[in-house]
């Protein structure tokens, strides 16, 4: 279950320490933006150790490698992979190049220490050309298990302002997330960027999780709590899909073939919907 | 009759102070105080010696203290607080009787019945009338509460007030009356302003802090006691301040009255105050500005003395009809047992206060704290020193789990059932452990250089000297 | 691994480590400050002196100035030095 997805700055060592008990489903470790040129080496070593000796316990280990026109990513690469990190998040990747290019260089360090079980990846998409060539990133690899939406480089590119309301960035969440399930794959929102706004914070998650969205990042840990709370199911969600459930069974067992449920016929994506919300509810251990 | 000293210097004298007396001295401006350096200063400059100083506390800025004491013009320290800065000079061993460390509690109950007799007290007075009807709510250095200073002016021989801020007689709206005063003195300034309340004091940013308060709240929010009439107590701690912003909205969400807030006030109690959370605020000092503005203002926001805050020798006190208290710790031990006089190396660095008092009254007393502080764990085999006995605390909030007192089975199933991380405090200290890896024991020196008095007047503990 | 060059890595932050690293003619010199000196000192010491022979540093100059590091964050931050000082990175 990835709700919330918490970056923290690579070089940070009090930081790193305490990075699992900030309340986020998974960590994205940062080599890149949070990095200054000159820290880079020092970071990658410092992650690398930390992931040895400290224990994440639950927590999703995600390393957000330098771009492929950087110095900088194989290096990334070379120190990380070793450790075995959860996923790889490769950022401004452009098209499914970007992901084997990325991926090719993977499969080398893994050969080269004997890693038979391959590291996942989570693309991240903030360019205009990786916003039209989202399905084609999301269905590029194996590996690739998640597409997650930059919106502050995103509308850079776009030459637009980037805004608390998103309109802006309205067609490319869009184009992400059916991307994402037309793949097969999960969808990440953007991070919410102003930290004292948890009013703004709520409201944007609840937007990226009704259009689809499976989860959102976050740059702040105060943003964790509220949209662990957007992205788990609720109360009313869970009940229903147990009813849902139960009357799928009966019907089965009477042999009956359309059925519904508070005047509305189920059909098979309301049960798949239904599965879904009980195997995340069951994920949560029952803290909501 | 005619109160008014021309210096400080005459009020001194007037007083009829001597070798060896006992001088006291209220805290209520803090770091920002002037009352203590300056009166030490005059009395010095007196030639008198072998004085013993009871503060309610000492803080940084009475770092001239350290030369009174090597100098032998004070040979005595009585405190409830003392920061690190003077604290580090008295752990190193420069007085030859040990500093007697009370409670907030424990200071007035001591005056009240003799066992601390004040010849002199030197009352820090915002505001002032010619007769010393006295006020910290009024002036430029306005503090608010002076609920310290009560039990020195009314059991003090002699009471001298010090005020920047003289007014016309009466002063109606006083905290300590004439009755008590022999001298006013009109000096250019008690104080600064800026160290006395801070404009704002602030929620913390820092993530793991948020992660305890969030975790404190929901403690609270599962103990029982969080109904119409809870009663609430926290420091001003960034972690404990969050933790009175997300209770305050989860009362709000359940629509909860409380009876009161108590302790050093901030800002958010009074949000809390006057959101309807509390009927009442008990004030014994306040932390920032907001506090004093409600004191002035809001006549639900009562003034009280030490003594009716903590004192265990009145017929009851405010702490005994508290619900819940967050506190903070240095160190806390397996039992469970607290230290807030020493740092992990042993130096004092902080004192009692209210800690004690409030731990033995309340019906849930929570240290809030984060696990480890640099390479250290919060949690010890064995603290340093025993501020507040294990038996009065329930329950260690951690960002990486709850430790509840095995005295306390009943809280800790009420926890386990709202699925809260409730961890054995010895598997807290191993998870420490794992991170900082086994720390080595600080080794003291054999000179007390402190006794810590507990609330009912048994020195449950003694502070050694540090070795260098 | 030779030390050719002095060179630093880490911070004064709470729970970091400051590691400045200089060529040595004779052996190791290995100069400790840290607020955890009484708990710690002996142990970070030992961790530092891993890393050097980890990394095969017989002659070197180090001076460390901790304030409140784990171990793994120690190692990082000598490694990081002792790269630079190498000029591996260059």
């Amino acid at each position: 279950m990835r709700r919330s997805m918490l970056f923290m700055p690579g070089n940070n060592a009090g930081m790193l320490l305490n990075a699992d008990t900030l309340g986020a489903d998974s960590i994205i470790f940062d080599l890149e933006d949070a990095v200054s040129p000159a820290e880079k080496d020092s970071a990658r070593i410092l992650v690398r150790n930390a992931m040895k000796y400290l224990n994440y316990g639950n927590c999703e280990i995600i390393i957000r490698i330098n771009s492929i026109d950087t110095n900088f990513w194989k290096a990334d690469l070379d120190e990380i992979i070793p450790l075995r990190p959860h996923m790889i998040m490769p950022p401004k990747v452009c098209s499914h190049k970007d992901i084997e290019v990325v991926e090719d260089y993977i499969k080398k360090v893994e050969k080269k220490h004997g890693i038979d079980n391959p590291v996942s990846i989570i693309a991240l998409i903030e360019t205009a050309l990786g916003v039209e060539n989202a399905y084609e990133i999301a269905a590029s690899s194996d590996r690739v298990k998640a597409i997650f939406l930059g919106a502050e480089d995103l509308t850079a590119d776009l030459r637009c302002k980037r805004t608390k309301k998103g309109d802006e960035i309205f067609y490319s969440r869009g184009r992400i997330v059916t991307a994402a399930r037309a793949a097969g794959v999960d969808a990440y929102d953007t991070p919410f960027t102003d930290v004292e706004d948890e009013e703004g914070l709520k409201k944007d998650a609840e937007f990226a999780k009704s259009l689809g969205f499976t989860g959102k990042a976050a740059i702040s840990p105060r943003h964790v709590m509220a949209i662990n709370e957007v992205f788990s199911p609720t109360v009313e969600e869970i009940e229903y899909s147990k009813e849902v459930m139960d009357i799928i069974r009966i019907a089965k067992e009477q042999g009956k073939g359309a059925i519904s449920l508070r005047g509305k016929m189920i059909d098979a994506p309301i049960v798949e919907r239904a599965r879904q919300t009980l195997e995340a509810a069951k994920a949560l251990g029952g803290v909501l | 009759m005619n109160k008014i000293v021309s210096s400080l210097k005459e009020a001194v004298k007037l007083s009829g102070l001597k070798d060896g007396m006992r001088i006291s001295f209220h805290h209520h401006l803090r770091n920002g105080d002037y009352v203590i350096n300056m009166v030490m200063d005059e009395i010095a400059d007196l030639g008198l010696k072998d004085i013993t100083v009871n503060a309610s506390s000492v803080f940084d800025t009475h770092a001239p203290l350290v030369k009174h004491i090597k100098n032998k013009v004070v040979t005595g320290l009585e405190v409830n607080y003392m920061g690190a800065v003077v604290g580090r000079e008295i752990s190193s061993g420069i007085m030859d009787k040990p500093v007697n460390f009370r409670s907030h509690g424990g200071r007035p109950s001591d005056i009240e019945t003799g066992k601390t007799p004040i010849d002199v007290a030197f009352i820090a007075a915002p505001t002032s009338d010619c007769m010393g009807n006295c006020s910290g709510k009024y002036g430029k250095s306005a503090c608010g509460s002076l609920g310290y200073a009560f039990a020195d002016a009314m059991y003090a021989d002699k009471v001298v007030v010090i005020t920047d801020n003289l007014v016309d007689y009466p002063l109606s709206d006083f905290s300590i009356s004439e009755t008590y005063v022999d001298y006013v003195v009109c000096v250019d300034k008690i104080g600064d302003p800026s160290g006395i309340v801070s404009g704002t004091t602030k929620i913390t940013k820092d993530p793991v802090g948020l992660m305890m308060a969030s975790y404190a709240t929901k403690v609270i929010q599962h103990s029982g006691l969080l109904k119409d009439g809870f009663s609430f107590q926290t420091g001003a701690g960034g972690a404990s301040l969050a933790a009175a912003k997300y209770l305050k909205d989860l009362m709000l969400k359940e629509n909860i009255k409380g009876s009161f807030g108590m302790g050093g006030i901030t800002g958010y109690l009074v949000d809390m105050l006057e959101a309807g959370c509390f009927k009442a605020l008990m004030d014994v000092q306040c932390f920032d500005l907001k506090a004093v503005q409600s004191l002035r203002d809001n006549p639900a926001h009562r003034e009280v003395t030490a003594s009716h805050y903590a004192s265990p020798t009145t017929k009851s006190a405010i702490v005994d009809s508290l619900d819940v208290v967050i506190l903070g710790a240095t160190q806390i031990d397996t039992n469970f047992n607290v230290n807030v006089h020493t740092d992990s190396n042993g130096y004092i660095m902080g004192g009692s206060g209210g800690h004690s008092d409030t731990a033995a009254g309340a019906k849930l007393t929570m240290i809030v704290a984060p696990l480890t502080r640099a390479r250290l764990s919060i949690v010890v085999d064995k603290v340093l020193c025993v501020s507040t006995p294990g038996n009065t605390v329930d329950v260690l909030v951690t960002q990486r789990g709850i430790a509840v007192n095995p005295l306390r089975q009943d809280l800790k199933t009420r926890l386990e059932e709202a699925n809260l991380p409730v961890v054995d405090i010895h598997e807290l200290k191993n998870i420490a452990e794992k991170i900082t890896g086994v720390p080595k024991n600080v080794v003291m020196g054999d000179k007390v250089v402190g006794n810590v008095i507990y609330r009912d007047g048994t020195i449950i503990d003694t502070i050694k000297n540090t070795l260098k | 691994m030779k030390i050719n060059r002095s060179a630093s890595a880490g911070t004064l932050e709470s729970s970091d480590i400051y590691v400045m690293v200089e060529p040595n003619e004779d052996g190791i010199e290995l100069e400790l400050e840290s607020i955890v000196y009484n708990q710690f000192g002996e142990e970070i010491e030992k961790t530092v002196r891993e890393v050097l022979s980890d990394m095969d540093i017989q002659n070197i100059k180090i001076q460390l100035k901790d304030r409140g590091a784990v171990e793994c964050a120690i190692r990082a931050r000598v490694e990081t030095a002792l790269r630079r000082a190498e000029g591996a990175d260059d």
